[in-house]
């Protein structure tokens, strides 16, 4: 038997770190490779957005109305004449920092809840039927009904959507808190005196840390998916500003002649989502086991 | 089986009340006076002063709560501010495309969900597994709007085949409507068919692995009874869960997919209320959409009971 099956990760001496972590899941997992290639591509690609975008996203330029792809478009042109290769690029800005927005949002909030629940048995009672009343409204829905409460803007979305995916985390946080704050290790800190708030900050958060991570990465994916359904029904991003959703809305009047407006904004979303999900997979055998598929 | 029900329905009322106050509660994250913003903008300040009254709004928030849910539960949403109608019934006016199109969707998603999901657990890591995977993961990534863009452009546009938008009743023909209702069921239908795949899978692979399957291979049957009669019913019960988890998420996913057909469904009054800033409306169909959903996790617990023996109450 390999020297590597007789331990498990969690209890191995060497302590890589995150490229090396990155390089032993690939190679559990080829795919989760692909995925952190492609979100990667697409990090870069929205960061270098002004280097890459061959012509200004916003500027209008009539005469060059409704082109199919081609040499100078590759993705085409709008009903504005505007570069959809160049509004998908900036589109990806704004889609990539609310997906990671609403999950520093869910996380920060989701972790603070969990704790408490895992804890207080009596703050359990009450924050946990808050989180199930929460969880019974599908997601896209309630960011609608908060939407229309606060009114449309790009914080919104993340206030909305952060607020809606914070039952996800606090759940396996609070999960994690009941299996860890029952161990030894626990007992033995409370025994030599370390007070309540010490053992949850640093005996008990970080054992929290895998789920969160998961689950995170997979809420980054759910935000981006939410934020565009959002500007694509006019209630999320004001149109003014390039999403990705707002891109295949306004090419949804002109399906007929122009189809590839809608078209590359939706790839990319495709892309970006597919990416993270393969991403989350990847980490979810590597660092839960137990929560493995198959 | 009496006491757990009533056990059962005793445990839904907090969760209930948390979906009440949620819905009430939107109202007053809006920026100025909630009776301005229910009556809109063109009312008079008596008409304001008189609906703060009879809200209560003077009154400390429990009460006002306390009150609003007293109406709710008799079905009394408030009245809509663009058609002056109860919320109650602008919303049952609407029902109808949406609980079709949820419905014939979800046939979608179990018509395709199963069976692959079944051939990925039978065929494991063959060609046929991969694919499914492969299917679930795209379904998982795909936007049901920008799928059912897709659709129209290939099979309305394109081919000619099925119309691009528009709704029929079934009262106008069950093969009228379905021909209307056929590509945005597939566009809402086929990207939450995914979950049911991986559960399917997972939950067939669990069971395949048991000794009575074993057993059964070993004195004889054949190997489709071992999957259908043996396995599957056993795989049932997990599968049950996420269709019903899967089936809320349809319900919200219905409100853009019917944005994308001009279905005049809730979806379509719940988006235009948004941009009218119609509240009431807002706060009826987000309040009937969740007590639905609580009502559907609570169907799939009792159909346990039905499908497993082993499950007693």
């Amino acid at each position: 038997m390999a020297q590597g099956a007789l331990f498990s990760p969690a209890v191995s001496p060497a302590r890589p770190g995150a490229a090396g972590l990155l390089w032993r899941m690939v190679r559990r997992r080829r795919i989760t490779g692909v995925g952190a290639a492609l979100i990667l591509i697409v990090v870069l690609g929205a960061l270098a957005a002004p280097l890459l975008a061959p012509y200004d996203p916003v500027a209008l330029n009539v005469p060059d109305r409704l082109l199919g792809p081609r040499d100078a478009h590759p993705f085409g042109t709008d009903e504005f004449g505007r570069d959809i290769l160049s509004r998908t690029l900036y589109g990806a800005r704004l889609s990539l920092l609310v997906g990671a927005l609403v999950t520093a949002l869910a996380a920060t909030a989701g972790v603070l809840v969990g704790l408490a629940a895992g804890s207080s048995p009596r703050a359990d009672r009450i924050l946990m039927r808050i989180m199930d009343g929460l969880m019974a409204f599908p997601d896209v829905l309630l960011a609608i009904g908060l939407m229309a409460a606060l009114g449309p803007s790009a914080r919104n979305v993340v206030l909305s959507l952060g607020f809606v995916y914070t039952p996800r985390i606090a759940r396996v946080v609070r999960a994690a808190v009941l299996v860890v704050i029952r161990l030894e290790y626990v007992e033995a800190a409370r025994a030599v005196g370390a007070s309540g708030a010490r053992i949850l900050a640093r005996h008990i958060l970080v054992n929290c840390a895998s789920p969160v991570i998961v689950q995170g990465t997979f809420i980054t994916a759910y935000a981006m998916l939410g934020e565009a359904a959002l500007s694509f029904l006019g209630v999320g991003v004001p149109p003014q500003v390039p999403t990705w959703g707002g891109i295949i809305s306004a090419g949804q009047v002109y399906l007929r002649q122009a189809p590839w407006i809608s078209l590359f904004p939706g790839v990319a979303i495709i892309v970006s989502v597919l990416a993270l999900n393969l991403l989350g997979d990847g980490l979810r055998d590597f660092l839960d086991p137990r929560l493995r598929y198959s | 089986m009496l006491a757990y029900l009533t056990g059962r329905l005793l445990a839904l009322l907090p969760v209930l009340l948390v979906v009440g106050a949620v819905v009430f509660l939107l109202i007053h994250l809006t920026p100025g006076d909630p009776a301005r913003v229910l009556l809109g903008q063109d009312a008079t300040p008596e008409q304001v002063q008189a609906l703060r009254h009879d809200l209560g709004l003077d009154r400390p928030l429990i009460v006002q709560f306390g009150l609003w849910l007293a109406r709710a539960v008799r079905g009394d949403l408030g009245l809509s501010i663009f058609q002056h109608v109860p919320v109650t019934d602008d919303i049952l006016q609407h029902a109808g495309p949406t609980v079709m199109l949820s419905l014939l969707a979800i046939t979608v998603a179990l018509l395709i969900g199963i069976p692959a999901g079944v051939v990925s657990a039978v065929f494991r890591n063959s060609w046929l597994d991969q694919g499914s995977l492969a299917l679930a993961m795209l379904g998982a990534a795909v936007p049901s709007f920008w799928l059912g863009l897709s659709l129209i452009v290939v099979f309305a546009v394109n081919l000619g085949w099925l119309p691009s938008s528009g709704y029929r009743s079934l009262s106008q023909g069950a093969g009228l409507s379905l021909h209307y209702l056929l590509l945005p069921a597939l566009a809402l239908g086929l990207p939450n068919s995914s979950l049911i795949i991986r559960f399917t899978r997972s939950s067939l692979l669990d069971v395949i692995g048991n000794d009575y399957i074993r057993t059964a291979r070993a004195k004889g049957v054949n190997e489709r009874a071992v999957i259908f009669h043996h396995a599957f019913r056993n795989a049932l019960v997990p599968i049950l869960t996420v269709v019903g988890l899967t089936f809320a998420a349809l319900m919200g996913g219905a409100v853009v997919t019917e944005t994308v057909f001009s279905l005049p469904g809730v979806g379509q009054l719940v988006v235009s209320s948004v941009l009218r800033r119609d509240y009431p409306v807002i706060q009826g169909v987000i309040l009937m959409v969740g007590t639905i959903y609580v009502l559907i996790n609570l169907g799939v617990d009792l159909l346990y009971f039905l499908v497993d023996p082993r499950v007693k109450y």
